[in-house]
């Protein structure tokens, strides 16, 4: 590398094999204890026809030194928030604490059957419950359902909980479409917005965003004045870090249309303490407790997509819901199965429970004062690179963002050098890269999204290497066009991996046969 | 700038069509699978299916990207490029040869006359980049 | 707030480069009448102390995780090696993204890798991806993806599948013109009946749970070649996924896809979720499948690695054309699944699975000895079964509960208001002799009217 980069992560570079080529006959990890009960022969147990006859084979056989040995060096490949920034725009990687781990792992949680009586698991449905009053609180929105498991879940749930509700409002057509059948969509959204609003039988219409990168509201007007709209799927903060401040009067637009207003809550760190979507005309929004409240990402899930509405879609909302019975002076909770109004169940049991615990973790552990504090310092740090990378990078929008910041690759396009080149090289200099081409809208998009778990020391090393690599651009593009330098690996051929997928591990006698 | 051979007709879709009698053979063009970038699958129809003028007959794929293919004339499937589905990196090396998509029986020889000739599809894509 | 690194001077600072006075001037884009003017009514911070006793207190009021327990039904306690939730807790997977940037994100990659193709070994299928949600939404995907292949409408589903994957199917599909018909049940041997079943011909699929929701194995092969005759995909669901250990697999019986809850490869049953669910199928139909998948790839020196790929089946590409709206999925859990089966391993699999059945075997005959109890179900079983007790079996499993300790099962009235004695019982190589002795001790002098 030709440029100071003053702070490098270093990769532990070994070689290690997948699991299945470390494998040897006769290894093994486990002890069980033995067979206590008198032995029924195996063909009374299960008859032949019905039992494996390939004895696992190809499964490993390693030691659990071998298994502790091969998770540990494989895990040194990753990057992750415990290591440093981690910029996704759009994914809020904050950090993950350890207490929230150690509740979850409380035995009377943990291992706490989903089947058992209510009047057993009193402790669970009242963390439940007292979850769903504060997310209530936190939206504005007094409906609450905590079973959807992810962001998409709760987005197809909030869905159908208008679908529900316009069918029986307006009937539902013969053709079993929704009597009023358009969903409208901002062109800068996410994709699970359109592919959840399809799940529930809505068609798509797009609506254009603004030069200022905001909803356009004479587009979505005229959209109205064609008629059938069943609603708006609408992130606000916006995919482009700005808040959408016409929101009361598109709330109001769709509203005397006849639709109703879906929030998508993946920006809610921006929001939390200091305004609440139900006081702006939002009808149904859902949070997603793996970003907003700090449940881990866990390379990729599990999530909690809890779907939050007014008074007049509870009604409609999955069931079973987690209800408070008192009666006398004694506070009990039960599941409530009457609901004949219910979409009915999105997902077995009782949603990603240990999601639930470590979100109601967080929000304690914050505090009302520190819950703001968080949507704060979320928002001074994204403004902090927001001024910081002015000078440098090409920033479409003028007005300030709020929890994030979008940038483009205009000016380094010039010579070459494209967002996922300037992508690669930052890690180079010890960062994950920034969400980037999304949202679509923008060209050569890089959304950065620093989250409140950064200080201000890590956040001028951001800058210093945005700003570096910028400089490397003009003078010395080779270097960035062929970043990244110090990982184990480069950059992979995704094309060729695309046209002739190999999508699992086979012996080498199954592949010679193939 | 992108290669538009001559005796070709074009879409607007940017689809390329050669018609020899009633057969025309259908592909999309240089410039279309240089936007694209590395192609790295093709649907194509069954022998047999027909399409009315601009409707989809198929998709092509890169790596983050869809797009759908649209028929430049209407008519029914009868030979279609199998050697894609093992192959589809042809769409980006030869676009006008060995990556041919469909041949298709034309529907009506009016339809092949309404396409672009080489020079107009040329004049398109200046207009288009501009 | 000890999670946020800034201190309240160095916020200062920070506003002022950005040229702010105030924190509150950063919301100016919000407009005056929607910004909350009081604080939220949330109670004030917690230290980590106050938290922790609050939530052992909480957890203490769930009586029913400290007890023997044989309540199975979708969620089932299994041993789980201690280096499984070490290696799950390491920062390196914990705290990272979906891996969309492949050079820093090896790790992940290549474990969910290993998953697919472990999940392949086991259901004995071709390609699996990177996990759905739960065992019931994969369901719910599998009986999408059918229609989008086969371009039919109607799917026949057994009526010996857990209830509530029903209702989630159910769900899904309501608004998809697809059109859900039960088959029949027969209530001789416990399993599904689709012997006069006409509503299979011009069907999507053929869904099927195996062993059912009664415990009952299925004969999949023989319904394997009904559904095909009908032009029909062959639908597998496993909720009980160490079953694979020991039972023949869908793969084998020639299912078209198969979907199963991992929870039991070492994740705790908690409350129902978080879990793992499984989703495999045959190779010509792997574009059509939903969710993530990881492929091999080679960087400019040859060297190998891994990434996501496949991916313009997904939302993020497609949209509403997509072939699932899934984006997150359940990374973390399907990691604990890896190192559960790699740590098992061949051997240990089959063992824990053959010391279920055996285990099981042994509670069926002491129970089905007690006066006045019955096994309705002649089917074979793995490690749950139906007891049809005297008397109501949720007064009955109430009195075990306090009386003797023992959560006995799962009173099946709780779906089948038609079944007010039966009782499903599930047992795992968790529960001792001792506890399967209690529970028998306590059937038998719990009866007594």
């Amino acid at each position: 590398m030709k440029s100071h980069t003053p702070k490098a992560a270093p990769h532990v570079t070994q070689n290690e094999a997948l699991i299945f080529e470390r494998s040897q006959p006769g290894r093994t990890g486990y002890s069980l204890p033995p067979l206590d009960v008198d032995e029924t022969p195996l063909d009374e147990l299960v008859p032949e026809e019905f039992r494996r006859d390939d004895e696992l084979e190809g499964l490993p056989e390693v030691s659990e030194t071998d298994v502790v040995r091969h998770f540990t060096r494989i895990s040194t490949w990753n990057y992750s928030v415990d290591l440093g920034m981690y910029p996704l725009g759009s994914c809020t990687m904050k950090y993950n604490s350890r207490l929230n781990e150690k509740v979850a792992r409380i035995n009377g949680f943990a291992n706490l059957h989903p089947l058992a009586p209510d009047a057993e698991a009193q402790g669970a449905l009242q963390l439940l419950h007292e979850l769903q009053e504060h997310l209530a609180e936190i939206t504005g929105l007094p409906g609450v359902s905590l079973q959807p498991a992810a962001g998409a879940h709760g987005e197809m749930t909030g869905i159908m909980l208008i679908r529900a509700l316009l069918d029986s409002r307006d009937g539902v057509a013969e053709s079993n479409s929704p009597r009023r059948n358009v969903m409208l969509i901002p062109d800068s959204a996410h994709g699970t917005n359109p592919a959840s609003a399809n799940l529930s039988g809505f068609k798509v219409k797009t609506v254009k965003s603004t030069a200022e990168g905001l909803t356009d509201l004479e587009a979505l007007r005229a959209l109205c004045a064609e008629g059938d709209i069943a609603g708006l799927m609408l992130t606000n903060p916006n995919t482009l870090g700005l808040f959408e401040r016409n929101i009361k009067e598109i709330c109001g637009i769709i509203h005397d249309a006849g639709g109703l207003v879906y929030m998508d809550g993946a920006n809610m760190n921006a929001l939390v303490g200091v305004a609440r979507p139900g006081d702006m005309g939002v009808d149904v929004i859902h949070l997603n407790l793996h970003k907003t409240f700090s449940t881990p990402h866990g390379g990729g899930g599990p999530g909690s997509g809890p779907c939050c509405c007014t008074k007049e879609l509870e009604p409609f909302l999955p069931t079973p819901r987690v209800v408070k019975d008192v009666r006398g002076g004694d506070e009990t909770y039960k599941l409530d199965f009457n609901r004949p109004q219910s979409i009915g169940r999105v997902k077995a049991f009782h949603g990603n429970f240990g999601m639930a615990v470590r979100a109601l973790s967080y929000i304690l552990t914050h505090g009302r004062d520190g819950l703001r504090e968080a949507t704060e310092a979320a928002v001074l740090n994204a403004r902090y690179i927001a001024q910081g990378l002015k000078d440098d990078y090409d920033k479409p929008f003028d007005s300030p963002p709020m929890h994030e910041v979008v940038f483009t690759d205009k000016r380094q396009s010039r010579k070459g050098v494209h967002t996922l080149d300037i992508a690669k090289r930052l890690i180079d200099y010890g960062f994950h890269p920034m969400t980037i081409y999304f949202p679509l809208i923008v060209q050569g998009a890089m959304l950065i999204e620093p989250t409140e778990s950064v200080g201000r020391g890590e956040l001028d090393q951001f800058i210093y290497a945005m700003k570096q690599i910028a400089r490397e651009a003009l003078e010395d593009p080779e270097t960035v066009l062929n970043a990244p330098h110090t990982t184990r690996i480069g950059r992979l051929d995704e094309a060729a991996a695309a046209r002739k997928p190999v999508l699992r591990w086979k012996a080498e006698e199954q592949v010679s046969a193939a | 700038m992108a290669n538009v051979p001559e005796k070709l007709n074009y879409s607007k879709d940017h689809e390329w069509i050669k018609v020899e009698g009633e057969t025309g053979t259908v592909g999309i063009t240089d410039h279309a699978q240089h936007a694209l970038g590395d192609v790295v699958y093709v649907e194509l129809p069954k022998v047999g299916d027909k399409f009315e003028a601009h409707e989809a007959f198929g998709s092509v794929e890169s790596v983050k990207a869809v797009s759908e293919l649209f028929s430049p004339v209407s008519g029914e499937v009868i030979e279609v490029n199998e050697s894609l589905q093992d192959e589809p990196e042809k769409v980006n090396t030869d676009p006008y040869g060995e990556a041919w998509m469909i041949r298709i029986r034309v529907g009506s020889a009016g339809e092949v006359d309404s396409l672009l000739t080489s020079a107009e599809y040329e004049d398109y894509l200046k207009a288009e980049t501009e | 707030m000890r999670y946020i690194p800034n201190s309240p001077d160095e916020r200062q600072e920070m506003l002022a480069s950005v040229g702010l006075n105030s924190i509150e001037e950063l919301f100016t884009s919000l407009p005056e009448d929607i910004r909350l003017r009081e604080p939220l009514n949330i109670p004030a911070a917690l230290s980590e102390l106050e938290l922790l006793a609050q939530f052992e207190a909480m957890g203490e009021r769930n009586h029913a995780a400290r007890r023997p327990s044989f309540l199975g039904a979708g969620a089932y306690a299994h041993y789980s090696p201690t280096i499984v939730d070490h290696l799950i807790q390491r920062s390196e997977f914990f705290t990272a993204y979906t891996p969309y940037q492949p050079e820093i994100s090896q790790g992940t990659l290549q474990a969910i890798f290993e998953f697919q193709t472990l999940v392949c070994q086991l259901t004995g299928m071709e390609v699996a991806n990177a996990s759905m949600y739960d065992g019931s939404t994969a369901l719910a995907e599998a009986v999408m993806m059918a229609e989008r292949v086969t371009r039919r409408s109607r799917v026949v589903v057994s009526p010996a599948i857990h209830p509530e994957y029903l209702e989630v199917v159910q769900t899904y599909v309501q608004h998809a013109g697809i059109e859900l018909v039960r088959a029949d049940f027969d209530e001789q041997t416990g399993q599904t009946s689709i012997a006069n079943d006409t509503a299979l011909n011009a069907a999507a699929a053929l869904v099927v749970q195996s062993p059912n929701f009664f415990g009952s194995i299925e004969n999949l092969k023989a319904m394997a070649e009904r559904a095909h005759k009908a032009g029909a995909l062959f639908i597998v669901c496993v909720t009980e996924a160490i079953s694979l250990g020991l039972l023949r697999t869908p793969g084998a019986c020639d299912a078209d896809i198969v979907v199963a809850e991992g929870q039991s490869f070492g994740v705790p049953v908690s409350f129902g979720g978080p879990f793992v669910g499984l989703f495999a199928t045959k190779e010509k139909f792997a574009r059509q499948m939903p969710g993530r998948l990881v492929g091999i790839a080679a960087d400019k020196e040859g060297r190998r690695g891994f990434v996501l790929t496949l991916a313009t089946r997904e939302q993020h590409i497609r949209r509403e054309k997509a072939t699932s709206n899934i984006c997150t999925n359940q990374g973390l859990i399907a990691l604990a699944a890896t190192v559960y089966l790699t740590t098992m391993g061949r051997r240990g699999i089959e063992e824990v699975a053959t010391q279920c059945a055996q285990k099981t075997a042994y509670a069926a005959r002491r129970i089905a000895e007690l006066e006045g109890f019955s096994l309705p179900y002649s089917a074979p079983r793995f490690n749950e079964f139906v007891v049809r007790a005297p008397i109501a079996a949720a007064e009955l499993l109430n009195r075990l509960a306090n009386k003797h300790n023992v959560t006995g099962g799962l009173a099946l009235s709780r779906y089948f208001p038609d079944k007010p004695n039966d009782i499903l019982v599930c047992c795992t190589e968790l529960n001792k002799r001792d506890e399967i002795d209690k529970l028998i001790d306590g059937l038998s002098s719990s009866s007594k009217i």
